[in-house]
C-alpha cells in the first residue's frame, strides 16, 4: 500500500475514533483529533521530505518533460469496465497542498479546542472534511479527483449550518448551491474529456498525451475553470464566499478559505491548464481580466467592511484572484506564483481567521466599529494579526510577497497568445491591489487594536492560551519560513509546474 | 356460424381489455377497484402474450411458462396490495385513493 | 583577515536581527530594562565589523572597486531572474554603512535615556533592531529586488515606531499614512522593477540566442537581469534606450522615472511629502533616526545606485533636478512658518534631500561632480540633523511640548544641549569649516559647472532660508526668557542622553573635512569655487542676520511681517493645503470606488446570484402544482406522454 493511502486513511480512522467516544467526555475528542492530525502533519513532513529526495534521485533532464511525475504511485483497478481506478500520486505541487492542508487542519483543531456544543459530530464531519480534501490531493485519477471533490465540499453545509453563526442556514445553502452548480459544469467538462480520449481511462498523465480538437477545448476549458473557478472565488461567482465565511464556525473558515477555496486553483491547474492548453490559449485573455477585476475590485470592497469575518473574507477574494491570475500567464513564473499564492494564502487566511475566532471569542463582537485598543490586553494574538496582516500586503519576509512578486512577475512576461501590452495594463491594475490592500488592513488592525480602549468590559480580556499560541505560533512561522528562505516551497513545487510549462 | 378468430380478433379483445383496465385505474376512487382495473390490463398482457405463442411460435411452450410466471407474481401482488388496503382502511377508514397522499408536500396538496 | 571581513559582511545587518531574537527571547517582563543595553551592544559590534571593512577597504582594494562578497540563492523566479541576498561593497554603500550603523549606535544609547521607564520599552528596542537590519540590508543590497525587499521593511519599521504610541489617535493616523504614501510610491517602484526585470531579462536571453554571450556584463551563467551591476552595465542601457516605452519617452526613462517615483515616495520628494511631518508623532530619537539621517536618504541612495541608467536617460535626470529642486525651496518656505519643532526640523529634512536630489539631477556621465556631492551631502547632514532632532528630543524631554512658543530661555538650563544644537544649527546653515559648508558648497559648485544657473539659483537661495529658519528655532527655543512653566523647570538631560549629542557635535563640526566625493569617485576632479563658497557664505550671514533681527530683539518684527504678507503667510503656513488636497483625493476614492464596489457587490453581483436562486424556486413552486400526490394524476400524465411520443415516432417514421 502506498504512503498516499494513509493520508486518507488517518483521518478518516481518526472521525471513527472521534464518533466512538463516549458521551461524557466531550475533552477525550479534542485529544483524539489531535492526535489524528498531528500524525498526518508529521506524516505529510516526511514525505515531503522523502519526495525531494526522490526527485533528486530519479534526475535526468527534466526540463523538458511535459507530463507530470509522479511520486509514490499507487493504482488498483476498480471499474475494470470504465476504466476507473484507484490511481493515486503526487507530485510537488500536490505535495505542497497535503502540507499545507496538514498544518491547517492541525491549527484549525487547536482552534477549535473549545467547543463543546456536539462536539463528536463537529470533530467527525471536520475530519471527514479533510479527509476529501487529501484525497484530491493525491488522486491521479480524475474520476477518484472528482469523488473526493464532493466529499471535501458536502460536510461544509452541515459544518456551517449547524455551528454557525447569524444567517447560517442562508449562507450554507447559498455556499453548497454555487459549489453544486460548479461541481456540474466540471462534471461535464470531465465526461467530455473522458469521452474525447475514447473512454477508456480517467488517468490524468494518460488524458494528457491525448490531443483534444480546439474545439472541444474551446468550450471544455471554460466550463471547467469556471467550475473550479467557483471554489477559488472567481468573480462573478465569488458571492458565497463571504456569506459563507461569515456563518462558519473558526476551524471551518479557517478550512474553507485555507485550503477548499485552493482545491479551485488546483483543479484549474490540473484540469483546466494541464489538460488543454490550446483552451488555456484561447481564454487567457478572458479570464485574465476577470481575475484582475476580482483582485482589484476584492480589494475595494473590504476597504468598506465593519465586520471582521467579511473583511477577511472580501480580501480573500481579492488573494485567490491572485492564484487565477497566475494561471491565467500561462507561463512558469504564473504558475509557480499561483502555486506559491495558495500555499501562502492558505496559512495567512487561515490565521486570520483563526485568530477571529478567537478575538470574537474574548469580545464577542465582530464589529470593527466596536472595537478599540485590544492590543494593550491581548498583544499576543494583536502580533499574529499584524503579522497576518503584513502578510496579506505583501510585505516581503514573509511568504505573500514571495507570492505577489512572482505573480505580477509572471504577468508582465506574459505570453505569446495575450496582446502583451492588455497583459501588462492588467498585471500593473493588480500590482495597485497592494496599496488598496495595504489601507484596509491598517485601517482594519488599527481600529481594532489600536487607539483607546473601546469598552470597559475589555480591559478584562485574558491573552491567548496555550493551544491557540501553538495554533498561531505554527502559522506564523510557517508565514515566516517561506518568506524568508523562499527555496523551502518552491524547491519542492518547481519540478511539478516545469513540465505544465512546457505544454504551452 | 362464427367465423374463426383471426390474431386481429384477439388482440382486439387484449386491446380493449387493457383500455378498460386502463380507465378503471384512472377513474375508480375505490382502491379495491383500482386493483381489480389494475389485474385486468394485466390479464390483458398475459392475453397478448399467449395470442402471440398461439399464432407466431405455436411449437413452443415458453409463452405459457412465462404467463404461469406472471399469473404467480400477479397473486403474490394481489396479497400486499390487497395487505396494503386493510392497513390504510385502518388507519383512514376508508379506501378512497385521493386521500392516500400523505406523502406529498401538505402544502402543496391538491386534495 | 581583509577577506573574512568582505566575505561575512552579511554578519552587520545579522547583528541587529539577533538583537531582535535576543531580546524577544530574554529581555521581556522585568527583565526589560537590558534591551537598550542589548540592542546598544549589537549595534555597536556591528559598527565595529563596519569600521573594520571600511579599513580593510581602504587597504586593499583599489578604489572604486564594487564587488559582491557574499551571497545566497534566494528567489528563483526563473533562469537570469534569481534573487540572491548578498553584500555588495563599494564607495557608496560602505559610506551608508557607516552612517547607518554609527547614527543608530548613538539612536540606541540616546534612547536608552530617553525611553527609560516606558511601559514599551522591549518593544521599542524590537522594532529599532528591525529597522537598522532592514536600513543595512537596503544599504548592502546588490540587486533590486533586495533592495525593494528591505525597502518595505523599512517602510513597515518606520510604521512601527511612528505609530509607537498606539493609544494616540495621531501617531496611529500617522504611522497609516506614513505607510500607505510610501506604498504608492512602492508600487511604482515595483513596476520599474517589473519593466527593468521584463526587458533585461529579454536582453540576455536575446543575447545568448544571439551567439553573443553575456559576457560583455558577466560571467555568462550567472547574468541576473535585476543585479545592478547587470542593469548598469552600457550594453544593456543601450538597449534599453532604444526601446520605445510610452508616452513618446523610451523605455530607460519610463522605467527610471518609475524608480524614481519610489526613491521620491521614500525621501519625501514633493509631492509625495505629506507623510514626514506628521512622521514626527513617534518618538523624537525615531525621528532622528530613520526620519532624519537614514531612511529618508534611501531614495537618494536609490537613484545614486542607478545613476548610470539616470545618466544615460538624460530626461530622467532631470525630472530629479526639477523634483529636488521645487522640495528644496518649497519646504525651506514652510518651515520658516512652523512653530513645532520637531515640524520645523522635517521640513528642513525634507529641504536638504531636495538639496541631495537636486544635486543627483545636475550631474551627468561626464561630470558626475553632483553624485559626489549628493553623497557628501547626505554624509554630513546624517549627523548634524541626527544632532538636531536628538537635542530637540532633550529640549521636548524637558520641557513637554513641542512647540517653540512654549520654550525660550533655555541656554542656561541645558547647557550640553544648547551648545550642540548651536553647533548643528551652525552646520546646517553653511558657516565655515563645519560641516554643512563643504558639502553644500560642493553642491553648488557642481550646479554651476553643470551650468544649471536656475538651479543654482534656488540653491543659494534655500541656503540662506535654512539659515534663517534654523536661526529662528534656535533663538526662540534658545534664547529670551522663560515663555511657559515647563521651560521655567526645565533642567539637563542626564549624560547617556549628551553623550551621543557631543558625539554628533564632533561629527558635525568634522565631517565636512573628510574627503567624501574622492572616496565615492576617485579620479574625479574638483576645484574649489571662491565665487561660490563666498556667495554661499554670504547667503548664510544673511539668513542669520535676518533671523536675529526679526526674533532677536524685542520688538514683534515677526509678527507684524507675518500679518503683513496675510494670505501669502497663511498658505505657506498652512503648508499650501497640499495634505488638504491628499485628504479629499482618498475621500473621493473612498466615496466613488470603494463604497460603490462594496455595494455592487450585495446589491448587484450577490442579488443576480440570489435571483437566479429565486428563479429556480419560483419556478419549482410554479411545478409544484403538478405534484399532487394522486397516482392516478401521475398515471394519465405518463400516459399522454406515451401517447404523444407514440404520435411523434409515428409521424417521424411515415
Amino acid at each position: 500500500m502506498s504512503w498516499l493511502s494513509l493520508l486518507i486513511l488517518i483521518p478518516f480512522a481518526t472521525a471513527l475514533a472521534v464518533v466512538a467516544t463516549p458521551d461524557s467526555k466531550w475533552y477525550v475528542r479534542r485529544w483524539v483529533a489531535l492526535f489524528g492530525t498531528g500524525v498526518v502533519l508529521a506524516l505529510s513532513l516526511v514525505m515531503s521530505v522523502s519526495y525531494m529526495q526522490a526527485v533528486l534521485q530519479r534526475g535526468g533532464d527534466a526540463s523538458m518533460l511535459t507530463i507530470s511525475q509522479m511520486e509514490f504511485e499507487q493504482s488498483v483497478p476498480w471499474f475494470k469496465s470504465m476504466g476507473i481506478e484507484y490511481h493515486v500520486g503526487v507530485d510537488g505541487i500536490a505535495m505542497a497542498m497535503i502540507v499545507l492542508t496538514a498544518i491547517i487542519i492541525f491549527t484549525g483543531v487547536l482552534a477549535s479546542w473549545e467547543v463543546k456544543e456536539r462536539s463528536r459530530e463537529f470533530y467527525a464531519f471536520l475530519l471527514v472534511l479533510v479527509t476529501g480534501v487529501f484525497g484530491v490531493f493525491i488522486s491521479v485519477d480524475l474520476f477518484l479527483f472528482f469523488l473526493f471533490y464532493e466529499v471535501a465540499v458536502l460536510p461544509m453545509y452541515l459544518l456551517i449550518g449547524v455551528w454557525g453563526t447569524g444567517r447560517k442556514e442562508y449562507s450554507a445553502m447559498k455556499l453548497t448551491l454555487m459549489l453544486m452548480v460548479g461541481s456540474a459544469l466540471v462534471l461535464v467538462g470531465m465526461l467530455a474529456l473522458y469521452h474525447a480520449a475514447g473512454s477508456q481511462t480517467f488517468d490524468l498523465n494518460k488524458l494528457a498525451m491525448v490531443d483534444y480538437s480546439r474545439d472541444l477545448q474551446q468550450w471544455v476549458f471554460p466550463c471547467v475553470f469556471v467550475g473550479f473557478g467557483v471554489l477559488g472565488a472567481l468573480f462573478p461567482f465569488h458571492t458565497w464566499s463571504p456569506d459563507g465565511h461569515a456563518s462558519a464556525p473558526t476551524a471551518v473558515s479557517m478550512l474553507h478559505a485555507g485550503v477548499l477555496m485552493k482545491l479551485g486553483g488546483y483543479g484549474v491547474l490540473r484540469v483546466a491548464v494541464y489538460l488543454m492548453p490550446e483552451g488555456a490559449k484561447q481564454w487567457a485573455l478572458f479570464f485574465l481580466v476577470l481575475t484582475t477585476i476580482n483582485i482589484v475590485y476584492g480589494a475595494y470592497a473590504a476597504i468598506r467592511q465593519t465586520d471582521l469575518k467579511y473583511f477577511t473574507a472580501y480580501s480573500s477574494v481579492s488573494h485567490c484572484g491572485f492564484v487565477l491570475f497566475g494561471l491565467c500567464s500561462l507561463n512558469l513564473m504564473g504558475f509557480k506564483g499561483a502555486v506559491i499564492q495558495m500555499f501562502s494564502h492558505g496559512i495567512m487566511t487561515g490565521l486570520f481567521f483563526g485568530l477571529i475566532g478567537m478575538v470574537y471569542g474574548r469580545s464577542k463582537t465582530r464589529d470593527l466599529t466596536k472595537m478599540g485598543g485590544l492590543s494593550k490586553r491581548i498583544p499576543w494574538l494583536a502580533t499574529s494579526f499584524y503579522i497576518a496582516g503584513l502578510a496579506s500586503l505583501g510585505l516581503p519576509g514573509l511568504s505573500g510577497f514571495v507570492a505577489e512578486s512572482t505573480v505580477f512577475l509572471g504577468g508582465f512576461f506574459g505570453n505569446p497568445w495575450v496582446d502583451s501590452t492588455t497583459m501588462r495594463i492588467c498585471t500593473l491594475l493588480a500590482t495597485s491591489s497592494i496599496v488598496v490592500t495595504a489601507v484596509y488592513v491598517l485601517r482594519g488592525l488599527s481600529r481594532v487594536f489600536q487607539g483607546p480602549m473601546t469598552k470597559s468590559e475589555f480591559s478584562q480580556m485574558q491573552d491567548a492560551t496555550i493551544p491557540e499560541k501553538l495554533c498561531t505560533g505554527i502559522l506564523v512561522a510557517t508565514l515566516a519560513v517561506v518568506g524568508m528562505y523562499p527555496p523551502v516551497l518552491i524547491d519542492l513545487i518547481e519540478h511539478a509546474i516545469v513540465p505544465i510549462a512546457n505544454r504551452f | 356460424m362464427f367465423p374463426t378468430p383471426t390474431i386481429t380478433h384477439w388482440l382486439t379483445l387484449s386491446a380493449l381489455l387493457f383500455s378498460i383496465g386502463l380507465y378503471g385505474i384512472f377513474t375508480r376512487r375505490n382502491a379495491v377497484g383500482v386493483l381489480l382495473s389494475i389485474e385486468m390490463t394485466l390479464n390483458s398482457a398475459i392475453l397478448n402474450i399467449l395470442i402471440f405463442n398461439r399464432f407466431v411460435a405455436s411449437d413452443d411452450v415458453d409463452g405459457q411458462v412465462l404467463v404461469l410466471f406472471i399469473v404467480a407474481a400477479a397473486a403474490a401482488e394481489a396479497v400486499v396490495a390487497l395487505a396494503i388496503f386493510v392497513s390504510f382502511y385502518r388507519h383512514r377508514h376508508t379506501l378512497d385513493v385521493t386521500q392516500a397522499n400523505h406523502i406529498c408536500d401538505q402544502g402543496n396538496s391538491a386534495s | 583577515m581583509t577577506g573574512f571581513l568582505f566575505e561575512n559582511a552579511w554578519m552587520i545587518p545579522a547583528l541587529p536581527l539577533i538583537s531582535i531574537l535576543l531580546i524577544g527571547l530574554f529581555a521581556t517582563g522585568s527583565n526589560a530594562r537590558f534591551a537598550g543595553i542589548i540592542g546598544s551592544v549589537a549595534i555597536g559590534t556591528a559598527f565595529l565589523l563596519t569600521c573594520g571593512l571600511g579599513l580593510a577597504y581602504l587597504s586593499s582594494a583599489e578604489a572604486g572597486a564594487s564587488a559582491v562578497t557574499w551571497s545566497i540563492e534566494w528567489l528563483r523566479y526563473q533562469d537570469h531572474l534569481v534573487v540572491s541576498l548578498g553584500t555588495l561593497i563599494d564607495p557608496i554603500s560602505l559610506l551608508l554603512l557607516f552612517v547607518v550603523t554609527s547614527v543608530s549606535l548613538l539612536v540606541h544609547v540616546y534612547s536608552i535615556g530617553y525611553m527609560a521607564g516606558d511601559e514599551g520599552y522591549s518593544r521599542y528596542f524590537v522594532f529599532l533592531s528591525l529597522f537598522t537590519f532592514s536600513m543595512l540590508g537596503l544599504v548592502l543590497a546588490p540587486n533590486l529586488l533586495q533592495m525593494y525587499v528591505f525597502w518595505e521593511l523599512v517602510g513597515v519599521s518606520s510604521f512601527l515606531l511612528i505609530g509607537f504610541y498606539y493609544t494616540l489617535p495621531e501617531a496611529i493616523a500617522a504611522s497609516k499614512k506614513a505607510f500607505i504614501v510610501t506604498r504608492f510610491a512602492d508600487l511604482f517602484f515595483l513596476a520599474g522593477i517589473l519593466v527593468l526585470g521584463f526587458f533585461v531579462h529579454q536582453w540576455i536571453v536575446d543575447a545568448e540566442w544571439g551567439g553573443v554571450t553575456a559576457a560583455a556584463v558577466q560571467s555568462a551563467s550567472a547574468v541576473q537581469a535585476l543585479d545592478f551591476a547587470t542593469i548598469n552595465s552600457e550594453p544593456v542601457l543601450a538597449h534599453l534606450k532604444d526601446q520605445p516605452g510610452v508616452l513618446g519617452l523610451d523605455l530607460l526613462t519610463v522605467a527610471m522615472l518609475l524608480v524614481f517615483i519610489g526613491a521620491a515616495g521614500k525621501s519625501a520628494m514633493f509631492p509625495l511629502h505629506v507623510w514626514l511631518p506628521d512622521a514626527m508623532a513617534g518618538p523624537t530619537p525615531v525621528s532622528a533616526l530613520i526620519h532624519a539621517a537614514t531612511m529618508v536618504v534611501a531614495g537618494v541612495y536609490l537613484v545614486a545606485r542607478l545613476f548610470p541608467g539616470f545618466a544615460a536617460s538624460g530626461d530622467a535626470l532631470d525630472v530629479v533636478a526639477a523634483v529636488g529642486c521645487i522640495t528644496c525651496l518649497f519646504s525651506a518656505l514652510i518651515a520658516c512658518t512652523q512653530t513645532d519643532i520637531k515640524r520645523v526640523l522635517a521640513f528642513s529634512t525634507l529641504s536638504q534631500i531636495g538639496y541631495m536630489m537636486l544635486a543627483l539631477g545636475v550631474a551627468s556621465a561626464e561630470h558626475p561632480a553632483g553624485l559626489g556631492a549628493a553623497m557628501f551631502h547626505l554624509f554630513t547632514h546624517a549627523f548634524f540633523k541626527a544632532l538636531l532632532f536628538l537635542g530637540a528630543g532633550s529640549v521636548i524631554h524637558a520641557v513637554h511640548s513641542n512647540d517653540v512658543a512654549e520654550m525660550g530661555g533655555l541656554r542656561k538650563k541645558m547647557p550640553l544641549t544648547h551648545a550642540t544644537f548651536l553647533i548643528a544649527t551652525i552646520a546646517i546653515a553653511g558657516v565655515p569649516p563645519l560641516a554643512g559648508f563643504f558639502s553644500k558648497d560642493e553642491i553648488l559648485g557642481a550646479a554651476l559647472d553643470g551650468e544649471h544657473h536656475l538651479i543654482f539659483g534656488v540653491g543659494l537661495f534655500v541656503a540662506a532660508l535654512t539659515a534663517f529658519y534654523m536661526f529662528r528655532v534656535y533663538i526662540l527655543t534658545f534664547l529670551g526668557g522663560h515663555k511657559s512653566d515647563g521651560a521655567a523647570k526645565a533642567h539637563e538631560s542626564p549624560p547617556i542622553m549628551t553623550i551621543p549629542l557631543v558625539v554628533l557635535g564632533v561629527m558635525s563640526v568634522c565631517g565636512g573635512w573628510i574627503a567624501v566625493s574622492q572616496f565615492v569617485l576617485p579620479g574625479v576632479e574638483l576645484h574649489a569655487h571662491l565665487l561660490v563658497m563666498g556667495l554661499s557664505v554670504a547667503a548664510a550671514v544673511v539668513g542669520i542676520g535676518s533671523a536675529f533681527w526679526l526674533y532677536g530683539g524685542q520688538a514683534n518684527r515677526a509678527q507684524t511681517m507675518a500679518e503683513s504678507m496675510g494670505g501669502i503667510y497663511r498658505l505657506v503656513q498652512n503648508k499650501f493645503y497640499i495634505d488638504e488636497v491628499y485628504l479629499f483625493v482618498t475621500k473621493m476614492i473612498f466615496r466613488f470606488i470603494a463604497a460603490p464596489a462594496a455595494w455592487f457587490d450585495r446589491h448587484v453581483v450577490d442579488a443576480v446570484m440570489n435571483l437566479s436562486a429565486t428563479v429556480v424556486r419560483w419556478v419549482g413552486a410554479r411545478l409544484n402544482v403538478l405534484q399532487t400526490g394522486q397516482v392516478q394524476t401521475y398515471g394519465i400524465w405518463m400516459i399522454n406522454g406515451t401517447i404523444l411520443v407514440l404520435l411523434f415516432l409515428w409521424l417521424v417514421q411515415r
